[in-house]
């Protein structure tokens, strides 16, 4: 091809070849579509026992931000159903984007307690994880926990967490303003800054990593990420990693119980396919999805009397903070501005 | 972004200017249609959030930011711009294997390269283990090696974005340091004389663009300066974007970091408006490289290894170690072979757009001073961070959708949520890099050769064939290359835009990482790093080629 006459072939082949990518997706009559910010790994063995056991094929795509947005833009058109993503707060912004709809259903309410689902079931919650306690595994004397004590001046230089701007991270920071209001809640945020032994960055399973590697001695993290470790799905390496912590489920101060946040899903306004949606949602409160959600991920089930993994039923009774999710999401906005004003993650 | 000579260009009325003049005005308005949405987004309330902002958050991300952005630019001039000079200027053992080796941080993104020394330099990890092992230390003594810190980002950033650099400093010395380095040889001048005084003022224009392509991928950085805990101040639009709900708060803030990169680039053009930069347009003879002897010839070497290894066969040779174990451990799964296809698919397919639609651009920019005002414009989109343009095409393309529908063109969506979403994405923000490349390459061009045809009666299309397209080719392959390889590393766009059921390669490894550890996507990473090496070797034959 000479260089002269290019610019008109190369257009010609781009739409060709743009066509036939577009092309290579055939429409389905029964086809569920999903938009999801969960991990695609995680939701993948639900989503394959969801289409063996209903001849439903699921198409997913996998965002990071941006979900809401991107279903509103679509409006009419959107091929979205169902939207799963995790945290109250990313819930409650579906249902304020207008981007959901009202789902009734039998099969929801009977499986979901109350306070894990939006009243007029805009959202329902699927899963449950804790925010658990790693800790270096030689602390033999440490054997209960309460958030509070992590800005207690004896762990300076040795506390590890993520960013505080993070939805796990800015969900605690929301309760304890609930429960303490925003001035104690800010002393305490700026004890825990003083605390850390390197910024509040990375993902939950650095901080098992870093009590290893000796650069921290505790750190909070979800729960499940103990089982992918110390099951050995994660390979060799985390498996040890896994094995150098030992876990302990904190309390709030006040006795009441271990804070949890959530994983959910909720059926998109303009859903093209919303029998099949709301299908998929009473699927994944089945025993059987309950099952894999504690198996093949490790969280805690939302259906009460549902079975646990063994790994994480090893690390003891779990008892949940009984504080209302809708009351963490409106409390976001402040932990989020104390999370900046403490200079948590500088 | 802009002209590395801002010379020649013939100025022309006639009719096939105006065509040419309407296309780039179009190709200017899809490339701003994203970074209007935005404009039109601020506008709206962000409520009480600037007097938060300015308290404790827009200090602390503008000092960041910027000590980030010097720490960047030192690494990236001194290394691009001394390895470019190293090996045009002198000979010496392995020089030729250097020439192009010195491109290959160009595969590797800076997420990954973020992930890669993270676990390098962990108290886990291989190098302070020997540390330990050497000097017996223990972990805490060693925290000078914690990456994640601004050292530790301005580190990883500088050993992948210094290429830039290298690029345009190595094709400008090559290109016309020769006569004048010869001059200033034969008067006696000292080998720091020549390059400070003689070769470095001369290739300013071309280190001014390499280095604002390179801090401009570092300014609008989420991977690496996320990952690092280090918050600039895209990581700061971000935050409030997603924790505030607060999309015009992250509007405003991007906004107004665009309208200071323009001013940046504005200032730095001003500065150097007085000169002027005639290149021969003859292949000028070429510069004689000083055979380097005894313990120089062996420095040379050393040096132009140092950002290789750690650009390069560091990060590239920890992620082949670990893609072997995950090869052993979950072997390999099938799906990867088609999402390589996806991702070179895909990136073909922008890098061709972006090729055509910079052509225009540049040529347009050529003919008249609108024409260069709307590759300005057109060059904006490199100047906002990738998800936030992703989120600005959102509104325009749904746009374009419901018109579609309306006229009853197609029914639902046809350009939301498809391949040519992405497309489109790509397109708005490496339009700078084919643009500003294809824009130097013509300006090589001197406006006599455009004046001679057209006088023998060629139309100003004729004259491009004829003249601009045999000549500028090396310069539209270079940002064919360029562009490409960024499409394939591009993940923030991906992510938002990809149609369902659709990954690439980027998205995959995103997949993986987004489960708590990135060594899962080992695999998948090592795959954007081989297939990224195959237009960074192009790069390099053809950079040889030209010299």
């Amino acid at each position: 091809m000479t260089i002269a006459n290019a610019p008109g072939n190369w257009m010609r082949g781009a739409l060709l070849a743009g066509a036939a990518l577009l092309a290579a997706q055939p429409a389905l009559a029964d086809e569920v579509n999903i938009y999801t910010t969960r991990e695609p790994g995680l939701i993948q063995p639900l989503l394959d026992a969801f289409t063996k056991s209903t001849g439903i094929e699921v198409k997913t795509v996998a965002l990071k931000e941006g979900l809401a947005e991107r279903v509103a833009s679509e409006g009419a058109n959107s091929p979205a159903d169902v939207l799963m993503t995790v945290d109250i707060g990313n819930l409650v912004d579906l249902v304020d984007a207008g981007v959901t709809q009202p789902v009734k259903s039998d099969a929801l309410e009977a499986a979901i307690p109350a306070n894990l689902r939006d009243a007029d079931g805009n959202w329902f919650a699927l899963s449950l994880r804790a925010r658990v306690l790693y800790a270096d595994k030689d602390l033999t004397d440490l054997t209960s926990f309460t958030y509070e004590e992590l800005a207690d001046p004896k762990w300076q230089d040795k506390v590890c967490i993520r960013s505080g701007k993070h939805p796990y991270n800015i969900a605690l920071i929301a309760t304890m303003i609930a429960k303490d209001g925003a001035e104690k809640t800010e002393v305490w945020l700026k004890g825990v800054k003083d605390n850390l032994a390197r910024p509040a960055a990375g993902g939950d399973r650095d901080v098992a990593r870093d009590i290893m590697g000796d650069i921290c001695s505790v750190g909070l993290a979800n729960s499940y990420y103990v089982g992918l470790m110390r099951s050995g799905r994660g390979g060799p390496e985390q498996e040890d990693w896994g094995r150098a912590i030992k876990v302990i489920l904190p309390t709030f101060a006040d006795g009441s119980g271990t804070q949890v946040n959530v994983s959910g899903a909720a059926v998109a306004k303009n859903a093209p396919n919303r029998d099949s949606a709301v299908k998929l949602l009473e699927y994944l409160v089945s025993d059987e999805a309950q099952g894999i959600y504690a198996s093949a991920n490790y969280e805690y089930p939302v259906k009460p009397g549902a079975p646990v993994d063994p790994i994480i039923e090893a690390l003891g009774p779990l008892k949940v903070e009984a504080i209302q999710l809708t009351e963490i999401a409106a409390n976001r906005k402040q932990a989020a501005e104390l999370v900046d004003k403490v200079g948590f993650d500088e | 972004m802009g002209s590395i000579l801002g010379l020649a260009r013939a100025r022309s009325g006639s009719t096939g200017g105006t065509i040419w003049l309407a296309a780039s005005g179009l190709v200017a308005l899809l490339v701003l249609a994203p970074i209007l949405t935005l404009v039109a987004t601020a506008t709206r309330s962000s409520g009480d959030l600037w007097p938060h902002l300015i308290s404790y958050v827009l200090p602390h991300a503008l000092s960041q930011t910027g000590l980030m952005l010097a720490g960047v630019s030192v690494i990236v001039v001194s290394v691009g711009t001394g390895s470019a000079w190293l090996v045009t200027a002198y000979d010496f053992p392995l020089r030729r294997l250097f020439e192009w080796a010195l491109l290959l941080p160009l595969a590797i993104p800076t997420y990954i390269i973020a992930f890669a020394y993270l676990d390098l330099m962990h108290p886990i990890g291989p190098v302070q283990g020997l540390l330990r092992a050497l000097f017996d230390l223990r972990p805490r003594d060693l925290r000078f090696l914690e990456m994640r810190s601004l050292i530790g980002c301005i580190f990883v950033l500088g050993v992948v974005l210094y290429p830039y650099v290298y690029l345009f400093a190595r094709a400008m010395f090559l290109m016309q340091a020769a006569s004048m380095v010869d001059a200033a040889r034969m008067l006696g001048s000292s080998q720091m004389g020549v390059f400070f005084r003689i070769a470095l003022p001369m290739a300013r224009p071309a280190i001014a663009i390499g280095t604002s392509l390179a801090l401009m991928e570092a300014l609008n950085d989420i991977g690496a300066s996320e990952f690092l805990g280090v918050q600039t101040l895209t990581v700061s639009i971000y935050a409030t974007w997603i924790n505030r709900t607060s999309m015009p708060g992250a509007a405003q803030i991007a906004i107004a970091m665009l309208v200071v990169v323009v001013a940046l680039i504005m200032v730095e053009r001003l500065a150097r408006r007085r000169q002027r930069y005639a290149a021969e347009a003859s292949r000028a003879r070429r510069l004689e490289p000083i055979r380097l002897r005894g313990g120089w010839a062996l420095l040379a070497p050393l040096l132009c290894f140092i950002p290789v290894m750690l650009g390069f066969l560091a990060p590239a040779g920890y992620l082949a170690n670990e893609a072997l174990e995950r090869l052993s451990f979950a072997g390999f799964s099938p799906v990867l072979v088609r999402e390589t296809l996806n991702t070179m698919l895909l990136s073909a397919i922008a890098t061709t757009v972006v090729v055509a639609c910079g052509l225009v651009v540049a040529f347009a920019a050529r003919q008249s001073s609108l024409g260069l005002l709307l590759l300005r414009l057109a060059s904006l989109g490199y100047a906002v961070p990738g998800t936030v343009l992703a989120i600005g095409l959102l509104w325009p393309m749904a746009a374009v959708d419901d018109a579609l529908n309306r006229l009853g063109l197609v029914s639902g969506m046809f350009l939301s949520g498809s391949v040519a979403a992405l497309v489109y994405a790509y397109g708005a923000r490496f339009l700078a890099i084919s643009a500003g490349g294809i824009e130097a390459g013509l300006a090589r061009i001197p406006p006599s050769f455009d004046q001679a045809a057209r006088m023998l009666g060629r139309t100003s299309t004729g004259t491009l064939r004829a003249i601009h397209l045999p000549l500028v080719r090396p310069a539209l392959v270079t940002a064919a290359l360029l562009v490409f390889v960024d499409c394939m590393k591009e993940l923030p766009a991906t992510l938002l835009l990809r149609p369902l059921a659709f990954e690439t390669l980027a998205t995959h490894l995103y997949g993986e990482a987004a489960r708590g550890t990135y060594e899962d996507g080992a695999i998948a990473a090592i795959l954007i790093v081989l297939f990224g090496l195959i237009p960074v070797i192009l790069l390099a034959r053809l950079s040889r080629q030209e010299a």
